[in-house]
């Protein structure tokens, strides 16, 4: 590590200020910012921790939607989350009890590594990304591996999820990192299901269009028994090639409209 | 087990829990890491970011001006110093020597791997040695690198070291004298199969990574090095003698508890000659603790090979031949006993447990721009197994046999047997491992079991392969003779106090198997005090006699057995302690419980009677013997000794992803004699937790330009618990080794030998359930792989 500055606000307020400062890296659960810290791959001159602050912690629910402090750790998630069961086993399933019990949604999104898990929620949820300037709509948000629609400085407050009707999340594990090599989430909503896959392609997240048009009109994992994904644009690497990646889209989606049925 | 033996409480045989537990599971243990002396400094490696290149300028004046900084040194400061040193010479089979570059500290002229250490910056603290050797200026001249190890033979190649002749370290063959035969045995041949296989590159991942502390007292001119290692005593050798010229005298080697080796801790590595170079050269203390990234690319890797088997079989299906072609993977320097692994710890194991008539080897070990490759958990001895075991399954696909028939057919049935490569077997008994075997595995119940998995829309495989393994490699005249330039005997030295305790000072080092525990059963055996009278020290070249260390399943064959010859040497002295005590002849004392007594008379002494007299010879024979209780004896063995056994593994494979889940795994070894079957049973599960490993998930992979792609635990894949079913271990078939005192044989890597092909089997066994027409899949067999397969 570099050296660096360390400062702990308790309102948005104060970390937005602090976030003003030159070089000044917001921290969540620190999951993914320690270790790159550690490789000296990043030299903030201040980390601003979310973690004191009380109006970015903790889940409510009401009106059809969960509303998530941008600081909640994923443990909080899965053990809190039970008005979104598809969503609490998701964030269950993320790493091991040490990683869920720092890691934050808030930290997760902004980072948006294309193999992370909430990225798919959000997105196939069709979830509302609430910043300290503005909402961002997941559809919006997502823009490609490690990148979103956040400014310098922007800091993931809260994240609104509208509830399905039904959902479930499959998750197919990279088998060394066992991050997501291709996970699935299907929500079906009274307009129309969302599919979002993360893991699978070099754009990051993404929508599987077809597949939603197929499961809005029969919910069943018969109607995408023929669709596919083309194997160009996926991810290709030591742990399955492009293809094996976009025959695990089609498996995985089967699945998760099995479960959700 | 048989009732009795789980039944004892104390000595051989009793599965008394393993006392060094308590201080590793409370988080007490005295790991080189914990160990911090007064003043040290600490030293950051620069390495090479390029797989191959050549150094074009280096300029550290800059960087040795930043705060902190003691010395930055660099390849110009061991040019006086020798390299590090092979151990082993293995001879060609024109002749010839093998070729042996040499291997620098820190790099001259070139770098020949990622991680090849360039410069070592030596700072008051590690963050000032990090900022330094980022205002080191370099300039490396990059050069196309060789990888591929068939690519590295062709004409033309470039080489890895400009020196050599070719990037080929040798050409083996065993036994050569056997070639025509071999040839004609196939021309004749009723039936041959041929299997191309890759054994996976592993990167061992003991979880606790290499650390180095050098340590120099100006006062006495003595030199200490703290370090991670199997063998002190070889490391103090090897540095000592070959890099540093440091006389053992003045040197001490202290290896205190060791989080884990699995090979790649028997060898003597740069940063450990640094440091103590370092420290003396400074007049400070050094430290190094390797990051997991540098033990990725630093620790040596274990495997790589890329191997063609061909069996030949008569019309009866009996196996007449056996031909190998092997590249084997040394990397870019020859790692301390590299050259051995492919070849004598290899080709020697190439008969299995059949009977064979006719077998050629022919092993080229390569250079390539990869971190060097040696022994890893099994060394050679898996790579074996898994060919063999792997063509013998393919033989009975073609042939249309039962895999289990067509070993039992040509099982090894009498002992003593001399295998056509060199070895003779003393004993062992692979029909009954394999009936043990089929009732532990419940083969019976498979194909229920089968019918179970295709219900839930999985389909059902069944692996079965047998093992022989070879521990305990000896004796030293005959490894001398095969080029080890190392002794492989070991030592004790048993220290009985007055008070009767005992402090037995080994060769042999611990890093998990539970010597502590399992050495002073032995001695309660033979004394019949409780095993908590007696302790065990090893791990400091101080105080405990030259030893060769821990590593190939040696400790209780070779340093047990040197235990028990010096214990022998301790009770015929303290029976004539006895003798004279009781005023009778010592020839009629018996001992017994820990009490001297004679035969037939009510005369009896206890064993701290005679201790204390030993140390307060008031009445005592002073003419005949000499005061004391200590004995040290060195233990040379005429023969190695050769476990067996036979594994079993059902796996279910996912058809739609390919993703393989162990639903059962069971072993049935013959280790002969078991002193602690709890710890026993620990070694073989974590050896079969390595081979799975090793067969689903493992793999070191480099890309083409020598990046390590696989360089963290984000893509190597290592075993954890849920990759792994709950097995079903016996070791009640027992042929006792019939040279050492013990009968015992060694398990510490049978496991992860048996199981690799074991898992294999059962998956090309799944994938033909379904119809799929595969016979081989290489290691790991990832869901990527598996699928794959089945896409044809
Ligand atoms: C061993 C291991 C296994 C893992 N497995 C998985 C897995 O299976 N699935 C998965 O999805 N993830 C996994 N992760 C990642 C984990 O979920 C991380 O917690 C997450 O990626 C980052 O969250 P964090 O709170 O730790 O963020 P940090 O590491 O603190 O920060 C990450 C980035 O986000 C920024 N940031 C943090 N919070 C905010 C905010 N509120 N607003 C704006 N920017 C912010 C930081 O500045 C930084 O750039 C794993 C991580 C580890 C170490």
């Amino acid at each position: 590590m570099y050296e660096f500055g360390f400062t702990r606000p308790t309102s948005v307020a104060d970390a937005v200020a602090a976030m003003g400062e030159e070089d000044a890296q917001a921290l969540g659960g620190g999951q993914t910012l320690i270790p790159t810290l550690k490789q000296r791959l990043a030299m903030p001159v201040t980390l601003v921790s979310l973690s004191g602050i009380a109006e970015m912690q903790g889940i409510q629910s009401g009106d059809g939607q969960l509303v998530i402090g941008g600081a909640t750790r994923h443990a909080d998630v899965a053990a809190g989350a039970g008005a979104y069961p598809a969503l609490a086993a998701l964030a269950g399933g993320i790493g091991d009890p040490a990683v869920r019990n720092r890691g934050t949604i808030g930290g997760s999104l902004a980072n948006n590594d294309p193999a992370a898990c909430y990225p798919a929620a959000a997105l196939a949820s069709g979830a509302t990304i609430v910043t300290n300037l503005r909402e961002i709509g997941a559809d919006e948000y997502f823009q490609g591996m490690f990148t979103t629609a956040l400014e310098d400085g922007e800091i993931i407050t809260a994240v609104r999820f509208p509830l399905p009707e039904a959902a479930n999340y499959q998750k197919f594990l990279q088998p060394a990192s066992r991050f997501a090599m291709v996970g699935v989430f299907v929500a079906k909503f009274a307009d129309g299901v969302r599919v979002a896959v993360t893991g699978a392609s070099e754009e990051g997240v993404f929508r599987w269009g077809e597949a939603e048009a197929a499961l809005s009109a029969n919910f069943t994992a018969d109607a995408i028994s023929g669709l596919s994904v083309p194997a160009d644009g996926m991810i290709g690497d030591i742990h399955g090639s492009k293809s094996y990646r976009a025959h695990l889209v089609g498996v995985m989606t089967k699945r998760a409209v099995e479960a959700a049925a | 087990m048989p009732k009795d033996i789980d039944a004892k409480e104390r000595g051989i045989g009793a599965a008394t829990k393993r006392r060094e537990d308590v201080r590793f599971l409370t988080g007490t243990g005295n790991y080189t890491d914990d160990i911090n002396v007064n003043g040290q400094a600490y030293v950051f490696f620069l390495r090479s970011d390029m797989a191959h290149g050549r150094i074009t300028s280096l300029d550290t004046a800059a960087a040795a001006e930043m705060p902190g900084v003691l010395r930055i040194f660099t390849g110009k400061d061991f040019e006086g110093v020798g390299g590090l040193p092979c151990g082993w010479q293995v001879t060609d089979r024109f002749g010839e020597v093998m070729q042996e570059p040499a291997h620098p500290v820190l790099a001259q002229g070139k770098v020949r791997h990622v991680g090849d250490p360039i410069a070592a910056v030596v700072a008051e603290t590690l963050e000032q040695a990090r900022d330094a050797a980022e205002a080191i200026e370099l300039d490396i001249e990059e050069l196309p690198a060789v990888i591929d190890m068939k690519a590295a033979l062709e004409d033309g190649a470039p080489k890895v070291h400009d020196d050599l002749t070719s990037n080929l370290c040798y050409d083996w063959g065993f036994v050569e004298e056997n070639k025509e035969a071999v040839t004609k045995a196939f021309e004749e041949a009723a039936h041959v199969t041929t299997l191309e296989l890759v054994n996976n590159r592993l990167i061992a991942n003991p979880m606790e990574p290499r650390v180095a502390v050098g340590d120099f007292n100006r006062a006495t001119g003595d030199s200490t090095l703290y370090t991670t290692s199997q063998n002190p005593h070889v490391i103090r050798l090897l540095m000592g003698a070959f890099v540093l010229g440091i006389p053992e005298h003045k040197l001490r080697v202290v290896a205190p508890d060791v989080g884990g080796g699995f090979g790649t801790k028997i060898f003597h590595y740069a940063e450990e000659a640094f440091c103590t170079f370092a420290a003396k050269a400074l007049n400070r203390a050094v430290k190094w603790t390797a990051s997991r990234s540098e033990a990725f690319m630093s620790d040596a890797h274990g495997r790589d090979h890329v191997t063609k088997i061909e069996l030949a079989l008569d019309a009866d299906n009996n196996f007449t031949a056996l031909r190998t072609d092997t590249y084997a993977n040394m990397g870019a320097y020859l790692s301390t006993f590299a050259p051995s692994v492919p070849t004598w710890l290899h080709g020697t194991l190439m008969a299995g447990n059949y009977k064979t008539p006719l077998i050629y080897v022919n092993v080229k070990a390569v250079f390539t721009n990869t971190v060097p490759v040696d022994a890893y958990r099994g060394a050679g001895r898996p790579e074996a197994t898994f060919q063999l075991e792997r063509v013998i399954d393919k033989a009975a696909l073609e042939l249309g046999v039962d895999p289990i028939a067509l070993r039992r057919q040509n099982f090894i049935t009498e002992f003593p047997y001399a295998t056509p490569v060199a070895v003779e077997y003393d004993t062992g008994d692979y029909v009954a491992t394999m009936d043990k075997l089929e009732e532990v595995a419940d083969l019976a119940g498979f194909a229920a079991r089968r019918a179970e998995s295709e219900k839930a829309g999985k389909l059902r495989g069944l692996g079965v392969n047998c093992y022989i393994e070879a521990c305990g490699i000896a004796p030293s005249q005959l490894v001398g003779q095969l080029g080890a330039r190392a002794g492989l005997y070991e030592s004790a030295t048993v220290r009985v106090n007055a008070t009767g305790g005992i402090v037995v000072m080994t060769g042999s080092h611990s890093h998990g198997q539970g010597h502590e525990t399992s050495f002073p059963q032995v001695i309660s055996e033979m004394i019949g005090i409780p095993e908590d009278m007696i302790e065990i020290e090893h791990g400091d070249t101080a105080n405990t006699p030259m030893g060769m260390g821990t590593y190939g399943s040696r400790s209780l064959a070779v340093g047990g057995s040197a235990m028990v010859k010096a214990t022998e040497k301790i009770i015929a002295k303290a029976k004539k302690i006895a003798a004279h005590l009781m005023e009778a002849s010592d020839a009629d004392v018996e001992l017994k419980d820990g009490q001297f007594s004679i035969a037939g008379t009510d005369k009896s002494v206890a064993w701290g009677d005679v201790t204390l007299a030993a140390y307060v010879p008031h009445n005592y024979p002073l003419e005949e013997i000499e005061p004391g209780l200590e004995e040290t004896a060195f233990y040379d063995p005429s023969n190695f000794t050769y476990p067996s056994g036979a594994y079993a593994c059902e796996v279910e494979v996912d058809p739609e992803t390919g993703k393989v889940s162990i639903e059962r795994f069971a072993a049935a070894d013959d280790f002969g004699n078991i002193v602690n079957p709890m710890i026993v049973d620990g070694q073989v599960h974590g050896g079969i937790g390595q081979g799975i490993g090793q067969a689903l998930l493992e793999g070191c992979v480099y890309d083409e330009d020598g990046q390590l792609l696989s360089a963290s635990f984000m893509d190597y894949a290592m075993p954890r618990a849920d990759d792994v079913p709950f097995y079903q271990v016996d070791h009640s078939c027992q042929t006792p080794c019939t040279h050492n005192p013990l009968g015992v044989k060694g398990c510490g890597e049978a496991g992860a030998i048996g199981s690799p092909p074991a898992v294999v089997n059962a998956v090309v066994n799944a994938l033909r359930s379904a119809g799929k027409d595969v016979t081989h899949i290489d290691m790991p067999l990832s869901p990527a792989r598996v699928w794959a397969a089945m896409q044809g």
